[in-house]
């Protein structure tokens, strides 16, 4: 399997290990919006360190699971983009919001820990 | 080396592909990332417009600088204005919306040749230039 | 190095009694080794080489060179005069010993030592001649060594240089924890714009930072490539997770970047390096304790 995906908490965290296609990629983002209404997620972490290749394809694949997951009252953060994968994402100039970013799993986490328990939210 | 486009296992295939030869040849791990990109774009533009074609990578040495040519091809629908499918921010359906402007900034040289029923070829290349050093190097080992 | 026309063309024999030769040869050479080491100190102070070193600098290194030299001739084996020479070179290419003095050190020796074979074996034509056939490529083949590993490792330290000199252009400073400062110096071009983003991006991930102060207060002019440049080392830090700064920037870069139509917006930018400090230190803080998924989300 290409994607491990498990919960820890309000949290699904889907940690990507090798290049995906396209359509692992498309399967990735179905299984996360599904699972998002049966567990009452209120966060998506998606770790993509192990990602060599970040194409317009995947940018707006998960672009739009971002979308999605903000219609349901939860947010998701892309983690662990490499230097040059972010180099490449932005010569392509594309709008990636509303994509939150961080740097590894630990910052995403307590990305989300703060828009969950901080003021005016985490009432989801 | 080619790499036949058909599905998006080979997608992933020919930017490996591309990749391991940009590292070859010298290339930056950034480089190589921006190379491998570009690869994808198009090889999944043959798989979305003509549903199958083939990705030719190879090497060019010159005294100066090394480069990587990528060259895709496929016999499909052809594309009717290239003009317009190079420009940005034309989101065509599924397709030349990003892929041809997004890949075409990505490397150095880009060109595009198609006709209505008459395939596409892209031709895209990135050049490296060798440093001093390394000229230096190759001076004293002939061919290295 | 073709002999003068006038010359006696010496005539080479198959080399039969090479081993013999060669022991004689290093036999004598220990043997003269005071006087013939002595004669090469004084020839390379005359010729004015070595001039950084001192006298008994020289002399020490003159008879470590020597003694590998007669080994080498003996053995056939360059590999321990290799090691000394590139031992030598780390030594000496600091302080300034150019390739022309190596060059002309090790041929000095090669003179002193065929003069002083000239003058023994005067009397007898045929031994000299036999004696020169042994000698000669053996000590070509010593001086190439030798030279070669100089000029070896001078390349090695030039290219360390250039990676250090590189890095010092661009310095990406930590400040404190998850805080980084890059001061970018002097005209920015294409190429050193592109390296100075790798090299952020590379300490963002090295240094986990989550704010970045890029201070552009020594950058006088800027064109539109490297303008978008600037514009997309801030995206691509937030696409790493830092939220970057931008501090010093001249009115007058101000200026030229809206007539360049590059989207201001986008930037947080602060006017001095000392406000960006203390904005960054804010935001830092700030991260911690409040909520900014309201404001982020407004961006859409």
């Amino acid at each position: 399997m290409s994607v491990a995906i498990l919960q820890h908490g309000d949290y699904l965290i889907a940690s990507i290990q090798a290049d995906l296609t396209d359509g692992q990629v498309l399967e990735l983002r179905d299984t996360l919006a599904d699972r998002l209404g049966v567990h009452r997620i209120r966060g998506i972490i998606i770790d993509v360190t192990a990602m060599d290749v970040i194409d317009s394809f995947v940018a707006r694949s998960l672009r739009s699971l971002a979308i999605t997951t903000r219609l349901r009252g939860a947010e998701t953060v892309i983690v662990g983009i490499q230097p040059d994968v972010a180099i490449a994402l932005v010569q392509f100039s594309l709008n990636l919001e509303p994509l939150h970013t961080a740097l590894d799993l630990d910052e995403g986490q307590a990305l989300l820990d703060r828009w969950t328990t901080g003021a005016g939210r985490g009432a989801g | 080396m080619v790499v036949a486009i058909a599905t998006d296992v080979d997608l992933v295939r020919a930017r490996a592909e591309g990749r391991a030869q940009a590292v070859a040849l010298g290339f930056t791990r950034t480089d190589a990332t921006l190379i491998a990109t570009a690869i994808s774009e198009i090889a999944r533009n043959i798989i979305v417009h003509a549903g199958q074609g083939r990705i030719a990578i190879r090497g060019l040495q010159e005294p100066e600088r090394h480069g990587l040519v990528v060259v895709a091809e496929d016999d499909g629908p052809g594309i009717r204005d290239v003009e317009a499918a190079l420009q940005d921010g034309r989101s065509g359906r599924g397709g030349f919306g990003l892929g041809l402007p997004g890949a075409r900034r990505l490397m150095d040289e880009f060109e595009v040749v198609s006709a209505q029923d008459a395939g596409t070829t892209v031709t895209m290349t990135k050049w490296r230039v060798r440093t001093r050093l390394e000229l230096l190097h190759a001076r004293r080992s002939p061919g290295g | 190095m073709d002999r003068p026309a006038d010359a006696p063309v010496l005539v080479r024999r198959p080399s039969g009694g090479d081993a013999s030769l060669l022991r004689e040869l290093v036999a004598y050479l220990r043997d003269s080794r005071t006087e013939l080491r002595e004669e090469w100190v004084r020839r390379i102070t005359e010729a004015h080489l070595l001039s950084v070193m001192t006298p008994d600098e020289i002399f020490s290194e003159v008879t470590a060179v020597y003694d590998n030299y007669v080994d080498a001739l003996e053995t056939g084996s360059v590999e321990t005069l290799q090691a000394y020479a590139r031992d030598l070179s780390e030594r000496i290419i600091p302080r300034g010993v150019e390739t022309h003095e190596v060059l002309g050190i090790v041929l000095l020796l090669r003179d002193v030592l065929a003069r002083s074979l000239f003058v023994r074996y005067q009397s007898d034509a045929d031994m000299l001649n036999r004696i020169l056939d042994a000698y000669e490529p053996a000590a070509n083949r010593i001086a190439v060594t030798v030279g070669v590993s100089f000029v070896e490792e001078r390349e090695r330290v030039i290219r360390v240089q250039e990676e250090a000199i590189r890095e010092l252009s661009t310095p990406v400073l930590q400040v404190r924890e998850r805080l980084l400062i890059l001061p970018i110096i002097g005209s920015l071009d294409s190429a050193r714009a592109r390296q100075l983003t790798e090299q952020l991006l590379g300490a963002i991930k090295a240094n986990r930072a989550r704010v970045v102060v890029i201070d552009i207060t020594g950058v006088a002019t800027i064109d539109l490539t490297v303008a978008n440049h600037l514009v997309q080392t801030v995206e691509a830090s937030r696409l790493m997770g830092a939220s970057a700064i931008i501090t010093g920037m001249s009115s007058r870069i101000a200026h030229t970047l809206t007539d360049l139509g590059v989207d201001l917006s986008m930037m947080r930018t602060v006017g001095d390096l000392q406000g960006g400090l203390e904005e960054a230190e804010r935001l830092l803080g700030y991260q911690a304790d409040r909520s900014d998924a309201g404001r982020s989300a407004s961006g859409d």
